[in-house]
């Protein structure tokens, strides 16, 4: 299975690179009149991620990741676990891209304090949250239990995740940047990972999408519209024709 | 310092077009100066990968990103307005074809009642029951109007069922719809389960429900321009997305085939308008400044100034550009800022056992509709507001990062949130209330103190809270929503309810209204009813900033007709005689 995604993914990978130049020259600012501006390769296709290795993350950091989209997503009868999907390859190649960058967000100070309302107003790029957020988890299972968190039990690892989501655990963060906060930035981007197009590294084998019956990229339902209350009975394909 | 031209439009969004459009057939040269890229079906809403809600609903691809233009806000004026850092709440559009690229479609009319909203509400229940909103008429009526409708939705090919063809009523429409000269263009879409169990239901109880008016195509059309659009596929990747079959409508699947072909037409891309330049007096728009993409600034000269942006960005320009006086809530005055609105929504969710709704069978505007509580279809009499909410069960998209409903109470993580996932994905539907949003005192747009852009320009400010009006109306349609879940015979039925605090970071509407409102007195007006400024007469500011309040009915429609309305004044009245159109 491995090396069937990564030769695919090579394949991909090449396909996309040759595009980039002609993205390049469309890139400035332009006239057009008198025309319907069109050139061929235009478009600007996703590029699947490698599935080896890690771009963000610690070898220590990739495992707590691991072990905590495996608690999110625990492997059972209808789906295996987050990490077995790529949950945590998923979030290191986010985190490595421009998502953990914030290089879209408005990142201009001064920052202060806002309200719940607001939204988050820390400085810290979510590559940044990681960071200091594995490390205040590191420092609290190692004070609490002696280990980190990879190291606990699924019971114990149970009960740090449902205290950082209830507010029973406060890690030592910073400003501007809450446990709550920490927490769902992980839940969030575990649950992207699983649910979109395996393309970005999790979802693996469109586990996600079987597990609930969503066919994926088909894009055309004509023949099942009045079809009502029966079941689709196509199984998922993904952008690059995984079936 | 460019060569003159007669009409400078701002943004090549929906209003961009058609005004660029009509201007250019009336002879005019016309440059449409646009922030973003140029994108197109073939090219950018490509059908083999368009279907990728990582990249498209949750990191927005397609969406005007917070680092090249911000906003702050601020539930009121006690609070400290921070930067929305990312959009959230509402996502303004970027590109040619502005928002009208990721629209869900739904395309209404307001009614004849809105247009003169302050006359029809004091007529049947006297003054004060509109006390402490800012309602006011918008200058134009009905009867001028309906038409421009008409323009916007044969351009777009709608497909849906009138309830009301000059004055007819017809049956399986909208009754409650303003007199309209014909049909839609298109038949309504074909319906999925959820819908259809929707209608049935709202018409066993004795309701009015009727197929959302959709520019999603149910069948292959050729609009008034020989532009050939095609068949929605139910595709599921509509709202948020492009669409990659030609059978949404946008600028790109209904005008720019057209007008990008027209010699006396140009569009400058990836160019940013930092200001327009008013004569010495004021009273007059000589030029725009903009910036290329590689930072170089240009004065583009011309005789008439259209500002077709987002509405946001629309009063901001006119702010920048000090056009028109700045509304101060302390003392009432001015007029740029007055009445922003927004939309006051709630949700009916319902979870069933052994159900197959298929909800990744949709499209923005796959559903059905009822507006037996919007507007003043309801006698308000013996109720503490006005205003009201249209229901929509509108079945747009399956996608499951975002849309996995479970039964409330269930975990969000672990072993019984897959189940609780699992067993609520097939299995429920729900319905929306989109109520309406009036004016008060209080909530208004300004340049913010503290925050800039990228260029050093200060960022808008929004203050807005939800008015008591409007969550005692949302209240009372919270609890038809209960009632009317009823009869579905549910295994569990939820609804939401709205409360003071707008918050600016889940996703609510991107329907922005306000601002730069039109009306028929410029004290209380930025525009005349022509949407012509009243302060600088060659200056028309054109979209969803003009109105002066927002119904509870999706602004795209009333948006259009609003642009081929300023584009009629423009080309039979201003190019004849150029001046104020309105004296006050």
């Amino acid at each position: 299975m491995q090396l069937v995604l990564r030769a695919l993914s090579r394949r991909r990978l090449l396909a996309s690179v040759a595009a980039v130049p002609i993205l390049a020259a469309s890139a400035d600012g332009r006239t057009i009149s008198g025309e319907l501006p069109w050139s061929p390769f235009a478009g600007e296709p996703p590029r699947p991620v490698n599935p080896l290795g890690w771009y963000f993350f610690t070898p220590g950091e990739a495992a707590t990741i691991e072990a905590i989209v495996d608690r999110f997503i625990p492997g059972d009868h209808l789906s295996p676990g987050g990490k077995a999907s790529g949950c945590a390859v998923f979030i290191d190649r986010q985190l490595a891209g421009s998502f953990g960058q914030s290089s879209r967000l408005y990142m201009k100070g001064p920052f202060m304090p806002g309200l719940p309302t607001q939204g988050y107003q820390g400085d810290l790029t979510p590559a940044g949250r990681y960071r200091l957020g594995l490390r205040a988890l590191a420092d609290y299972t190692n004070s609490t239990y002696k280990k980190d968190f990879r190291a606990l039990t699924l019971e114990q690892q149970d009960t740090v995740l449902a205290g950082l989501d209830g507010g029973k655990i406060t890690l030592k963060l910073k400003s501007g940047f809450s446990t709550k906060e920490f927490f769902e930035l992980m839940l969030q981007n575990t649950m992207e990972g699983f649910f979109a197009d395996p393309l970005y590294g999790g979802n693996r084998g469109m586990a996600s999408w079987k597990m609930i019956g969503f066919p994926g990229a088909r894009y055309d339902y004509r023949d099942h519209i009045d079809k009502h209350n029966q079941p689709y009975p196509k199984g998922p394909v993904s952008i690059y024709g995984q079936v | 310092m460019l060569p003159r031209k007669d009409a400078v439009i701002i943004g090549l969004g929906w209003t961009g077009a058609i005004l660029a459009q009509q201007l250019t057939d009336a002879g005019l040269n016309v440059v449409a100066i646009e922030r973003g890229p140029y994108r197109d079906t073939s090219t950018d809403f490509n059908v083999a990968y368009m279907q990728d809600e990582l990249r498209y609903a949750v990191r927005k691809d397609l969406f005007l990103q917070p680092n090249v233009e911000a906003m702050t806000m601020r539930n009121n004026a006690s609070q400290t307005a921070m930067p929305m850092r990312d959009y959230g709440s509402f996502l303004p559009g970027h590109g040619v074809g502005g928002a009208g690229v990721h629209w869900n479609g739904h395309t209404w009319r307001f009614w004849d009642s809105d247009f003169s909203i302050k006359t029809h509400l004091t007529q049947r229940y006297g003054a004060a029951k509109l006390k402490g909103l800012m309602l006011q008429d918008w200058g134009v009526t009905w009867n001028e109007i309906e038409h421009s409708f008409d323009a916007f939705e044969y351009l777009c090919g709608i497909s849906g069922k009138a309830g009301n063809v000059q004055g007819q009523m017809q049956a399986g429409g909208n009754p409650f719809e303003s007199s309209r000269s014909r049909q839609y263009p298109n038949p309504p879409m074909k319906m999925s389960y959820a819908p259809t169990l929707f209608a049935q239901t709202m018409a066993g109880m004795g309701y009015h429900p009727f197929p959302t008016p959709s520019a999603n195509l149910s069948q292959a059309y050729v609009n008034p321009l020989g532009i050939r659009m095609g068949q929605c596929t139910f595709c599921g990747f509509c709202e948020r997305f492009a669409c990659g079959n030609y059978s949404k409508a946008s600028p790109q699947t209904t005008i720019l085939p057209v007008l990008m072909k027209k010699p006396n037409f140009e569009a400058r891309t990836e160019c940013e308008v930092l200001k327009i330049n008013l004569t010495p007096d004021g009273k007059h728009a000589r030029s725009v400044t903009y910036l290329d993409a590689n930072g170089v600034e240009f004065e583009q000269p011309g005789d008439i100034v259209a500002i077709c942006a987002y509405g946001l960005m629309n009063v901001r320009l006119m702010m920048l550009s000090k056009i028109g006086t700045q509304y101060d809530p302390a003392t009432g005055t001015g007029t740029v800022g007055r009445n922003y609105c927004y939309q006051t929504s709630s949700a009916a969710r319902m979870f069933f056992e052994g159900k197959h709704f298929n909800p990744f069978i949709g499209a923005g505007t796959l559903g059905q509709s009822m507006d037996d509580f919007n507007g003043d279809a309801f006698d308000h009499s013996k109720l503490d507001f006005v205003g009201g909410a249209g229901l929509n069960c509108v079945v747009s998209n399956g996608r499951p990062i975002g849309n996995r409903p479970t039964v409330p109470g269930s975990p969000r993580w672990g072993a019984k949130w897959k189940q609780a996932t699992v067993d609520g994905y097939n299995n429920s539907m729900g319905f929306s209330a989109q109520g309406s949003s009036y004016p008060v005192r209080e909530n208004y747009l300004d340049l913010d103190p503290t925050y800039s852009d990228r260029h050093g320009r200060p960022l808008l400010r929004v203050t807005f809270d939800f008015p008591d009006n409007d969550i005692a109306m949302s209240h009372y349609i919270s609890d038809q929503l209960e009632r009317l879940t009823k009869p579905f015979n549910a295994k569990h039925a939820a609804v939401s309810r709205i409360q003071k605090g707008w918050n600016a970071v889940p996703y609510q509407s991107t329907h922005n209204t306000g601002g730069a409102v039109m009306g028929a007195d410029p004290k209380t007006s930025a525009v005349n009813k022509y949407l012509q400024s009243w302060d600088v007469p060659n200056v028309f500011v054109v979209g969803a900033s003009a109105f002066a309040h927002n119904a509870g009915l999706n602004p795209t429609g009333t948006v259009g007709a609003l642009a081929y309305w300023a584009a009629q004044a423009i080309t039979t009245q201003y190019v004849k005689n150029p001046g104020a159109l309105v004296h006050a």
